[in-house]
């Protein structure tokens, strides 16, 4: 398991209080953890602080699922 | 017009959470306040305020102290970072109340009849100074998107709606420290109207946060002299008060149609027989010297309530431990005339602090808690009265006696008045 995903899970199960069982790379936040909008805006936030980058509106609004994060924050942070 | 009779009661208070530990606290005329446990009032002119008394340690509560406010039986520590304390408040006392009621509207048409009027004084002054520093510091870009939600004053009102299903009207007030009373009188005339059979309302409050505490002290509002005696501190009408001590909590109602509570067999507690209202035009913080809008307020809620003073037999006032006290009660007096010496009188502030936005709520459950109970509860601190009275100043312990008509007065800075007259129902 990447160091990425690992950062990603701890982030959404501490903000969701969510079954670190259920928190996939396929999990949506919506759908299969039990956020809603807001609960995603305040993840978006979290993955900034925590990986020190910035996540443009646009950008945040295609990251539905726990893998969409990992993928962007692995893209942002590679260059 | 409809009848409308209270058939639930829910209290958050500074001397417990629930109905009956508040209650028999303030008849044995106990003291909630204490040094602020919240925040550091290093350089703060007043250091003390009556907390809520919690499982984590606050207001000197604690996990094997009964009547501890336990958040986490509330919601999910998730779930809250969604309301401020004042909202937690008022959904716990909104459980307790519709609980005691036994009111669970489960139809459509129960849901659309059931709705709810909550207000507060200043809402989620914390989140709002709290944010204010993370816009400076960090930016725009750090700003959580539960801040709005969790401060809004009316969110109260719409949190407790999405809990229990509540489709009916959905409202609130504000009018600083006279909200908890004008959102009951508000909420009844709206079943008296028929927009609604049942209303949960009332107010609720937390601004014992830095700003809120800094604010009053501003206004010269607030006790300065008894931060070594806290328990001493708030004591209307006797001479040595200097200011009020800030409270924090919930007070809510269920009101409810009097056929519609009979038909289901309800526990009717008391009928809000009478509400008035009225403005000062006066002055921002100050009443007028002569107390004429409180004098309106009154003789408004007896005239609807078809009533004359002389039907009067209890008076919660307002009584916050200043300089207007004295004023309070000179309007009431003279409301009162002959029948004054019949008439037991309390400010339950002395023991609770002002609840601000909750504090006309909670004391409309007291009065109806005192016409259930016969049983007029204290004032405590009252060691040198400041002046002469014909009225019985009922002291430090609760005092059995009839109280079939119960009055509860509450005034706003702004100068808005309001009173509700609570009367038995046999």
């Amino acid at each position: 398991m990447s160091d990425t995903l690992e950062r990603v899970r701890k982030i959404v199960i501490d903000h969701l209080d969510a079954d670190p069982d259920k928190v996939t790379e396929k999990a949506s936040f919506i759908d299969d953890l039990g956020a809603d909008s807001l609960d995603n805006v305040e993840l978006v936030m979290a993955f900034e602080e925590e990986f020190d980058i910035e996540i443009p509106d646009d950008a945040a609004e295609h990251i539905q699922t726990v893998g969409d994060a990992v993928k962007f924050i692995d893209e942002k942070t590679a260059g | 017009m409809r009848r409308v009779v209270i058939t639930g009661i829910g209290l958050v208070t500074p001397l417990g959470w629930g109905v009956e530990h508040s209650w028999r606290n303030i008849l044995d005329g106990k003291s909630g306040a204490g040094q602020i446990t919240v925040f550091d009032t290093e350089g703060y002119g007043c250091t003390i305020a009556c907390e809520v008394p919690s499982v984590d340690g606050r207001g000197g509560g604690g996990p094997d102290t009964p009547g501890s406010f336990d958040p986490d039986q509330i919601m999910s520590a998730k779930d809250r970072k969604r309301v401020d304390d004042f909202i937690l408040f008022a959904i716990a006392a909104a459980d307790e109340a519709l609980a005691d009621a036994n009111w669970k509207p489960e139809s459509t048409e129960d849901q659309e009849a059931t709705g709810v009027m909550i207000g507060s004084g200043i809402g989620g002054l914390g989140p709002i100074a709290d944010t204010a520093i993370v816009l400076k510091e960090q930016g725009p870009r750090r700003v959580s998107p539960f801040f709005i939600p969790s401060a809004l004053i009316n969110l109260a009102s719409g949190q407790v709606s999405i809990r229990h299903g509540l489709k009916g009207p959905n409202h609130s007030v504000v009018t600083a420290c006279a909200t908890g009373a004008h959102a009951i009188g508000d909420a009844a005339r709206m079943i008296a109207l028929g927009d609604a059979d049942v209303m949960v309302a009332g107010g609720a409050e937390s601004a014992i946060v830095p700003v809120g505490i800094a604010g009053f002290l501003a206004c010269r509002a607030l006790t300065t002299s008894f931060n070594d005696a806290p328990e001493k501190a708030s004591r209307p009408y006797d001479r040595d008060h200097d200011g009020f001590v800030m409270g924090e909590g919930a007070g809510i109602l269920v009101l409810e149609e009097y056929e519609h509570a009979k038909a289901r067999g309800a526990k009717i507690y008391a009928e809000v027989a009478g509400y008035g209202m009225s403005g000062d035009a006066y002055h921002i913080t100050a009443p007028s010297e002569d107390g004429e809008g409180g004098y309106r307020a009154m003789q408004m809620a007896l005239k609807q309530a078809g009533m004359q003073a002389s039907d009067i037999d209890y008076v919660n006032t307002h009584g916050t431990s200043t300089m207007a006290d004295w004023i309070e009660l000179k309007a009431i007096e003279r409301v009162l005339g002959d029948h004054a010496k019949n008439v037991s009188l309390s400010s339950t502030k002395s023991m609770i602090g002002h609840l601000l936005g909750a504090a006309g709520a909670v004391e409309a459950a007291f009065c109806a808690l005192a016409i259930r109970d016969q049983t007029a509860p204290p004032t405590i601190n009252l060691d040198d009265p400041e002046h002469e009275t014909a009225i019985d100043m009922v002291r430090d312990k609760g005092k059995a006696r009839k109280i079939d008509v119960a009055v509860s007065n509450s005034f706003g800075f702004g100068g808005t008045n309001a009173c509700l007259i609570l009367k038995s129902v046999s």
